[in-house]
């Protein structure tokens, strides 16, 4: 709890740095495009969370969403397959792939880092061979499809709507039913949870088909969002973004630590640092490197906050490192 | 002579709990003193404060009359303090060999310091040897049985060369034999002029070794008993401020079976070269498993239970066959386990008191899936107080209890529902008197109620106590049955130590 408001005031922080940084007619629109990212990359980073309570790891999230993005641009543009089709076959392809990944990591006892790292080269390579390293136009078969994703019900972007509604439906699964005790409990401790009874191998293999279900929805909605599909950009990263979210946001990746809100603030921090970063107009080659420093302060307030350290104590360790380390 | 060590007005306190009051301890040097008192009491929290994994709220240490303040593990052990943990500290991942020199291996190479593989093996072994630990010392931790394990550590206080050695609970998973040989270890380290402090909840044991016994009740000094005051009555009635009813109760003695027939195991096997393990088990009955480490019981357990694969063998309750390939088919057919290590396969230690006892029952406290916590709640209260688990709540983080009090959380968790079959992998491990005779008489009540009962232990004195039949396995294989009538400590060691069936 401390560390979630602790994150939630840096959030805020973010949000009026970036409005101070932005001119006021501005602020609609720029809010408007910031709801949609958090959109796009909230759902990813809910899937990664949940897998990552269960002490798996999928790092093959960014692929996913370019080969399911791929797969949906060549139903829709190549062979004409009616949109709702279009979209049940790529939730599916999704749903498989993560069972797919779920039945090496159970049944064969693979490591999930490897399966995963796997599928980050083999669905980024694949969709360039559907795309056939073209970057097709699906702008018009999906005119009507993109005008009411990017528009907004009661002034909020269908995409924050299309999170929030996932969140709930996430948090309850997670926090108020006996399915998301069971994923903590495999997080924690895998053989005591086997000897309780859970039948494990079924919810580890879900927890990777909701990851990649979950990246699947992120592809249409990126899909919708930008109207093109590009083999060598669309997804890239957005394991790391994901995965990035749920840590910031309290997930442990030695499992059996996570909550959902958590992995919301996560994102939305994410979300901000980026828009911060352009908005006031540092180098746009210096936003990874931002990036990387947030989440490495994080994680080292996290772990003095675990050692039951107080906010007091956290400020002043720098000057008392220091004092220790000038005294030799 | 003047005391080796001395403690005085120590106090500890964790949130939500005194551990220690102003507690007082002295030990001469070649003495061998025993900590006894209930599952809480502050026994292990003594011990950590004086080999420096805890530092005392107040109170001071002195040893050989100077005061001493120990920082650290590394401190302690400078000071010659070595403490065994309760919970085993082994690097799964290397050898026995590796294990007992951690920290500490020879070298050759001068700074290249490469590991002299010879000398460290031949040194292992001589301490391995001593201790009866027989196994090559090349065989990797996390392969040994959790006995095994324990000699190990054993092994490793007794090369550190210490002039104090803390034992916390070192037999729980020892059996009679490796009891005895680690006695006539400390023995000879205490004509060494080596002080032992020794915990145990097993008061045979301490009437034995002990020199003199101080209690602990409450975190408080109860008392202390001398050599010749030292029995099990004045013991227990230190330890616990009353006296206790009968310890072994066994009130409804098998009645004549049942309608039912019960558990009907045949032709089992889970090693390719091992010849079928054939018995049954009937409603009512308790049925105790006696043999010597290693000799394949817990295997046995873990295959009924369905964490090992079975490789040939079938398995009939009331008839009717079951078929077990994961924990969760035994369970549905009505067989519980207990298993054998509480930190790995009992319990997550990083969560709480309440939501480890209900883990295992959670779709009978649930609604379409949603959990009811006020019901899980209530579980929980009702558990802990029939258990007598002491925490100060149930949100406390079960990693923070005393080891016996986590032990008991184990038994809640699955004493809730009646099974047809419980397995009881070395329940008492750990368990003071009072707790123990309330587990017994929770066995002899699920027994009444149509459960068989299959009991694993080490502790002979509870396998003669409790049990309608005992079972004795050798190496993989079931030795020998033994009926009331015939049960001895002879009669069972005879078939353990592989001797041929007199029936
Ligand atoms: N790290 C900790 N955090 C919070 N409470 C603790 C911690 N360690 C011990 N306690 C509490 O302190 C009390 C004393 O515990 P301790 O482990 O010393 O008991 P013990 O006498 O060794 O019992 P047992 O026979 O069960 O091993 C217990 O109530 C326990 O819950
Ligand atoms: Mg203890």
């Amino acid at each position: 709890m401390k560390k979630l408001t602790g994150i939630f005031a840096f959030l805020c922080l973010l949000y009026v740095l970036i409005l101070a940084f932005t001119d006021q007619e501005a602020w609609g629109s720029n809010n408007f495009n910031l709801t949609k990212r958090i959109g796009i990359y909230g759902i990813s980073c809910l899937g990664a969370g949940l897998l990552i309570v269960t002490g798996g790891v999928d790092l093959s999230i960014g692929s996913v969403i370019c080969f399911c993005a791929a797969i949906f641009s060549w139903l829709v543009v190549d062979h004409h397959v009616p949109i709702p089709a279009a979209i049940v076959v790529v939730l599916l392809s999704g749903a498989l792939i993560g069972a797919v990944n779920g039945f090496l990591v159970t049944y064969l006892g693979l490591q999930a880092f490897v399966v995963t790292l796997c599928g980050l080269f083999a669905f980024r390579g694949a969709a360039r061979w559907i795309l056939n390293d073209e970057i097709p136009r699906i702008a018009a078969p999906i005119a009507d499809w993109s005008a009411f994703f990017n528009g907004s019900f009661l002034s909020i972007s269908i995409f924050l709507w299309l999170l929030l509604g996932l969140f709930v439906a996430g948090s309850i699964f997670l926090h108020f039913t006996i399915h998301g005790r069971y994923f903590f409990a495999i997080g924690s401790n895998e053989r005591a949870a086997r000897y309780s009874g859970i039948n494990v191998d079924f919810y580890k293999i879900l927890a990777y088909v909701l990851c990649s279900f979950f990246a699947a929805i992120a592809a249409l909605m990126d899909v919708f969002s930008i109207s093109s599909v590009q083999a060598s950009s669309t997804g890239n990263f957005m394991e790391l973004y994901a995965i990035a979210g749920a840590v910031l946001g309290g997930c442990s990746l030695r499992g059996g630590e996570g909550i959902t809100v958590g992995m919301l603030i996560g994102t939305a921090i994410l979300c901000l640092l980026r828009n911060l970063i352009q908005m006031a107009e540092i180098k746009d080659s210096l936003e990874p490197v931002v990036i990387g420093v947030a989440l490495l302060v994080c994680a080292i307030i996290d772990e003095s906050l675990r050692r039951g350290l107080s906010w007091r104590d956290l400020l002043s360790a720098p000057q008392q490192l220091w004092e220790r380390w000038t005294r030799g | 002579m003047p005391p080796h060590l001395c403690a005085t007005g120590i106090d500890k306190a964790f949130p939500g709990v005194r551990a220690l009051q102003n507690v007082q301890l002295e030990i001469q040097s070649g003495e061998v003193l025993a900590v006894v008192g209930e599952n809480g009491a502050g026994k292990s929290t003594l011990m950590k404060i004086l080999a420096g994994v805890y530092q005392p709220d107040a109170g001071t240490v002195e040893m050989d009359q100077r005061p001493i303040v120990v920082r650290s593990v590394k401190e302690a052990e400078h000071l010659g303090i070595v403490l065994i943990h309760q919970e085993l500290n082994l690097a799964g991942d290397l050898d026995i060999a590796g294990n007992i020199f951690l920290g500490r291996e020879p070298t050759w190479g001068g700074l290249l310091k490469l590991i002299d593989q010879r000398r460290l093996h031949d040194n292992a072994a001589k301490i391995a040897n001593r201790l009866g630990l027989t196994i090559p010392s090349r065989t990797l931790v996390h392969q040994l049985s959790l006995g095994q394990q324990q000699l190990v550590e054993i092994a490793r206080a007794i090369s550190l060369q210490s002039r104090l050695l803390i034992l916390d609970e070192p037999t729980s998973s020892l059996t009679e034999t490796e009891t005895a040989r680690l006695f006539s270890v400390l023995k000879e380290l205490k004509t060494q002029g080596i002080s032992i402090l020794y915990i145990s909840h097993r008061l045979k044991e301490v009437e034995i070794i002990a020199d003199r016994v101080v209690v602990l009740r409450d975190g408080k000094n109860a008392g202390e008993l001398r050599r010749g005051e030292i029995n099990h009555r004045a013991l227990v009635q230190l330890m616990v401020g009353r006296e206790l009813k009968q310890f072994f109760q066994r009130q409804h003695q098998a009645k004549t079976p049942l309608a039912r027939t019960g558990i009907e195991v045949k032709d089992l096997r889970w090693l390719p070269a091992q010849p079928g393990i054939t018995f049954t088990i009937e409603p009512g009955e308790i049925v105790g498993m006696a043999g010597l480490m290693g000799a394949g019981r817990t295997e046995l357990a873990q295959t009924l239970f369905g964490v090992r694969r079975k490789l040939t063998g079938a398995v009939t309750i009331d008839g009717k066959p079951i078929a077990v390939r994961k924990p969760a088919d035994a369970i549905a057919a009505g067989i519980f386990l207990i298993p054998e290590d509480r930190r790995i396969e009992g319990l997550i230690l990083t969560d709480s008191v309440k939501h480890n006892i209900s883990i295992a029952s959670l779709p009978a406290l649930s609604r379409f899936g949603f959990l009811q916590r006020s019901r899980e709640e209530r579980l929980a209260e009702a558990m802990c107080e029939r258990f007598m688990v002491r925490t100060p709540g149930i949100g406390q983080m079960v990693g923070n209890l005393s080891g016996g009090n986590q032990q008991k959380v184990v038994l809640a968790k699955w004493l809730s529902r009646t099974p047809k079959l419980l397995i009881l992998d070395e329940p008492t491990r750990g368990i003071d008197v009072g707790a123990k005779s309330e587990i017994y008489a929770l066995m002899d009540d699920l027994a009444h109620q149509g459960a068989g009962i299959l009991m694993i232990s080490s502790d002979l004195e509870e396998i003669l106590g409790i049990s309608d039949r005992v079972l004795v396995m050798h190496a993989g294989t079931l030795a020998g049955s033994l009926h009331r009538a015939e049960l001895t400590e002879e009669a069972i060691m005879h078939l353990a130590t592989g001797g041929e069936s007199r029936t």
